[in-house]
């Protein structure tokens, strides 16, 4: 993305919480940014590229991005890095050592929980972070306190030389309101000054650092206490006061506009004195927190009267219509039938697609036609394959962990899987981020695994963000390409155990993948063409259906390409007295862009190129050519 | 109207229910509200379901739609109005293209479409109005316009002036030249007589 000119300072904006924090690091003066894509966190780092004098990166994974920043705050910048909340798992080796060195440039890392599963494989509460790194945490509850924390965040950070964390969730990444934005703060750093007692980790060194961390624990506390940022709301219905955080906030003041509340934006370390205050005002106090019962445990270790998970949900979202019933039940009131969810019609599932012409459609469809696999899947848009109709995925765990479980299924197998072949799956990005070394594993292991490598060039699920393997910076800017072929020799897989194949060929995928998977070595199988939305793919000339010809197999559905539609159903007795479902199709001919994935399994040949009706013919020697 | 409106829009992962919600949050801020938008989207662009709330007013604190809250239902499609008829407040209005998108678990048996989703709708009471703005935004020549139809079916519906919509509306193409600018204003036009038109004969 070009840098464009930033909104001037006092002017109020419509803002995501993502757009609001790119906003604020830019106008921290912040030098260096860096992430790996991840919903609902992918936004702050693309919009930070849009601003100027700022260094913006596309890192290969969340520890990489972290490092990034350190180094950049070890030489006295302001530095930023975000990621989802499995990002910071990947992140933590470094975090755990960052928090003894301290920073010299405000380290602010913003951690953006996906509460509710939109996009993610678990759900995962970072506030956990704070404790286990002793470090800070703040969490704003829309889009101008992620602006006005993030400011915030950067102050404290070089006020106590620690990282911050900023602890999002995707109600607040993806939610837009509000925002008066400022000044960009003009920043010099002081460079980076040697100091080997307090960087280099070595067990005499950062022996000597763990004092200053649980010091500095009791510091941060002591300014929890008094910070604007954890404010009591006295309010007048005193028999349910509420401490919370993050958008529970507001979802508490929209329930009981009355209530006394404790909003905790400094919520790490906890503030106990603050709360004890509030129980001092109130008959009873709960605490409403997304998701897990961090604050709540800590008050009862203090020996505080509370209540929290024992009456409040333990997973998903909160929202006023969540806590209501929950407060009035506690309180002996009926729950009216307002309060009660209103029934929802029961209406057919619509689970995320894969795109019209996506090259992953060639693989699955092949991989659902190859018997006795077992298949170890991985995190993008080809984890969709585990679904209908392709069902060809059988794990998904963690970024990259399709190579060690593929390995451990190996060596693992019981008697009954000792026919088993097993594959493993996983695109360009996510073999970069953390696949390469499970690969590695594999070759140094003698593994019995064919993977199969699904380069399209981006990082789709996200939005189609660059990475190393297409070429291209952040900025769209041309950037050394890796070449995977090389990449994976490279890792030791045997130059005759290497193949690169278009996966819009399906004779050539499926021939390849049933060779190889008889070959008890590890064999790697590069997919080479790019994601449909990226411009790196061109469309084709589109398909229909000729329905005089279609007799209803059904086998392109099997390809699974939303562009194709039943027309009508049918049933037919076969010679063998079998009856056999039929399915009439059309191809939406409008967003074909004919790849020509559905031709290939059709028996009669009944699809053809898109022939619109047109009034032109060309007419040579008495013959209609057209 | 209460003193916060509660705007629900929904569709599928692609058809522009977040942005049309966008210009619409644009246009309560315009006359000085506040507002809030949410979705859940990660996934939503591949073709799943997308609902975009929007809240605005004096002050807006959650930004979500409690279930029997929704003044308005604005859906983009036939179904997902049926989906989502649920969070409407008694007596509401839903506003629904009644063109179908099938989706791939359909074409495969495993489910069904609804066979009548408006009448679905209408027989617990909803009241419905329902218009094809597919096949509007495709006599206008582009299936893309069809957003801008569904803003114009929803402005006669909004506790503000449906001139303050399609100023918003407009200002978005303003860049893409005086044919654009054109055939938005037309598509919106057509949306909100295509409602007003239902209206008239079930008035």
């Amino acid at each position: 993305m070009a840098a464009v000119m930033p909104a001037p300072a006092a002017s109020r904006h419509l803002m995501s919480g993502n757009e609001a924090v790119a906003r604020a690091v830019w106008e921290a003066g912040v030098k260096v940014a860096a992430a790996y894509p991840g919903t609902p966190s992918t936004e702050m780092l693309e919009v930070i590229s849009t601003y100027p004098d700022i260094y913006a990166e596309w890192s290969v994974n969340e520890k990489v991005s972290l490092e990034v920043a350190i180094g950049a705050a070890y030489a006295g910048s302001r530095a930023f890095c975000c990621m989802k909340h499995v990002g910071m798992n990947v992140a933590s080796d470094a975090l755990m050592t960052l928090t003894l060195t301290g920073v010299v440039g405000g380290l602010v890392i913003a951690i953006a929980d996906d509460v509710g599963l939109s996009s993610s494989q678990n759900e995962q509460d970072s506030r956990y972070w704070g404790r286990f790194a002793h470090v800070p945490v703040f969490e704003p509850a829309d889009s101008q306190e992620a602006y006005e924390m993030t400011l915030a965040a950067f102050e404290l950070s070089e006020q106590f030389q620690v990282p911050v964390i900023l602890r999002m969730t995707t109600r607040i990444n993806h939610v837009k309101a509000l925002v008066t934005v400022g000044e960009r703060l003009v920043r010099v750093g002081p460079g980076f000054k040697k100091d080997p007692a307090r960087y280099v980790m070595v067990p005499g060194n950062a022996g000597k650092r763990i004092p200053l961390m649980f010091k500095r624990d009791g510091e941060l506390r002591a300014l929890a206490e008094q910070s604007p940022l954890n404010l009591i709301e006295p309010g007048s219905d005193r028999r349910v006061g509420f401490v919370t955080s993050g958008p529970a906030y507001m979802h508490v003041k929209e329930a009981f506009p009355n209530a006394p509340v404790l909003k905790l934006g400094f919520s790490w370390p906890v503030p106990f004195d603050k709360c004890r205050e509030l129980a001092a005002l109130v008959d009873q106090v709960v605490i409403v927190e997304e998701v897990e019962p961090l604050v709540e445990t800590e008050l009862k270790a203090q020996g505080l009267k509370v209540l929290g998970k024992e009456i409040m949900p333990l997973q998903g979202e909160l929202a006023p219509a969540v806590i209501k019933p929950i407060i009035a039940r506690l309180l002996g009131e009926n729950v009216p039938d307002s309060m009660s969810p209103a029934v929802a019609a029961q209406v057919f599932p619509r689970p995320p697609t894969m795109c019209v012409a996506c090259p992953h459609l060639g693989v699955y469809y092949t991989l659902s036609q190859v018997r006795n696999l077992n298949i170890s899947g991985d995190i993008g848009c080809y984890t969709l394959g585990a679904g209908h109709p392709w069902q060809a995925m059988d794990t998904c765990v963690s970024m990259g962990a399709s190579m060690g479980i593929a390995l451990g299924m190996d060596k693992g197998r019981g008697e009954a899987d000792k026919d088993k072949r097993i594959v493993a799956v996983i695109g360009d990005s996510t073999f970069l981020h953390m696949g390469m070394q499970g690969l590695l594993d594999m070759v140094y292991n003698k593994a019995n695994v064919t993977v199969l490598l699904l380069d399209n060039r981006a990082v789709g699920m996200t939005g189609g963000q660059d990475n190393p393997g297409n070429g291209r910076d952040i900025y769209g800017e041309e950037a050394p390409r890796i070449d995977f072929v090389n990449l994976v020799k490279a890792l030791g897989v045997k130059e005759e155990r290497v193949h690169k194949v278009n996966p819009y060929e399906l004779p050539v995928l499926f021939k390849t993948i049933r060779e190889e998977v008889k070959v008890p070595d590890v064999s790697v199988i590069i997919t080479d063409q790019p994601c449909v939305l990226i411009k790196d793919y061109h469309k084709l000339k589109p398909y229909e259906v000729l329905d005089d010809k279609c007799t209803g197999c059904g086998n392109c559905l099997d390809v699974g390409c939303p562009a194709i539609h039943v027309t009508r159903r049918g049933k037919e007795v076969k010679a063998s007295g079998r009856e056999v479902e039929l399915a009439f199709v059309r191809i939406e001919s409008s967003v074909c862009t004919g790849c020509g994935l559905c031709v290939q399994p059709c028996a009669p040949d009944a699809i053809q190129h898109y022939a619109p009706v047109s009034p032109i013919k060309l007419v040579k020697s008495g013959e209609v050519l057209a | 109207m209460t003193a916060t409106s509660n705007i629900l829009v929904v569709g599928i992962g692609g058809q522009g229910v977040m942005t049309a919600t966008e210009i619409l949050a644009e246009a309560a801020i315009a006359l000085g509200h506040d507002a809030k938008k949410t979705e859940v989207a990660g996934m939503a662009q591949r073709g799943g379901v997308v609902s975009s709330h929007l809240r605005f007013g004096p002050r807006v604190l959650s930004p979500q739609i409690a279930p029997g809250e929704a003044d308005v239902l604005l859906a983009f499609e036939a179904a997902e109005g049926l989906r989502w008829q649920h969070m409407l407040r008694p007596g509401a209005i839903a506003l629904v293209n009644n063109s179908r998108f099938v989706p791939p678990v359909v074409e495969l048996g495993l489910f069904d479409y609804p066979d009548d989703p408006v009448g679905q709708m209408k027989a617990v009471g909803t009241h419905v109005v329902a218009f094809d703005a597919t096949t509007i935004a495709l006599d206008l020549g582009d299936i893309r316009l069809g957003n801008t139809v569904m803003l114009g079916a929803i402005a006669d519906h909004l506790p503000f002036p449906a001139d303050s919509l399609l100023a918003c509306v407009l200002k978005r193409f303003e860049k893409k030249g005086a044919r654009m600018v054109d055939l938005n204003q037309k598509a919106f036009a057509a949306g909100r007589a295509a409602v007003g038109a239902v209206e008239a004969v079930t008035a």
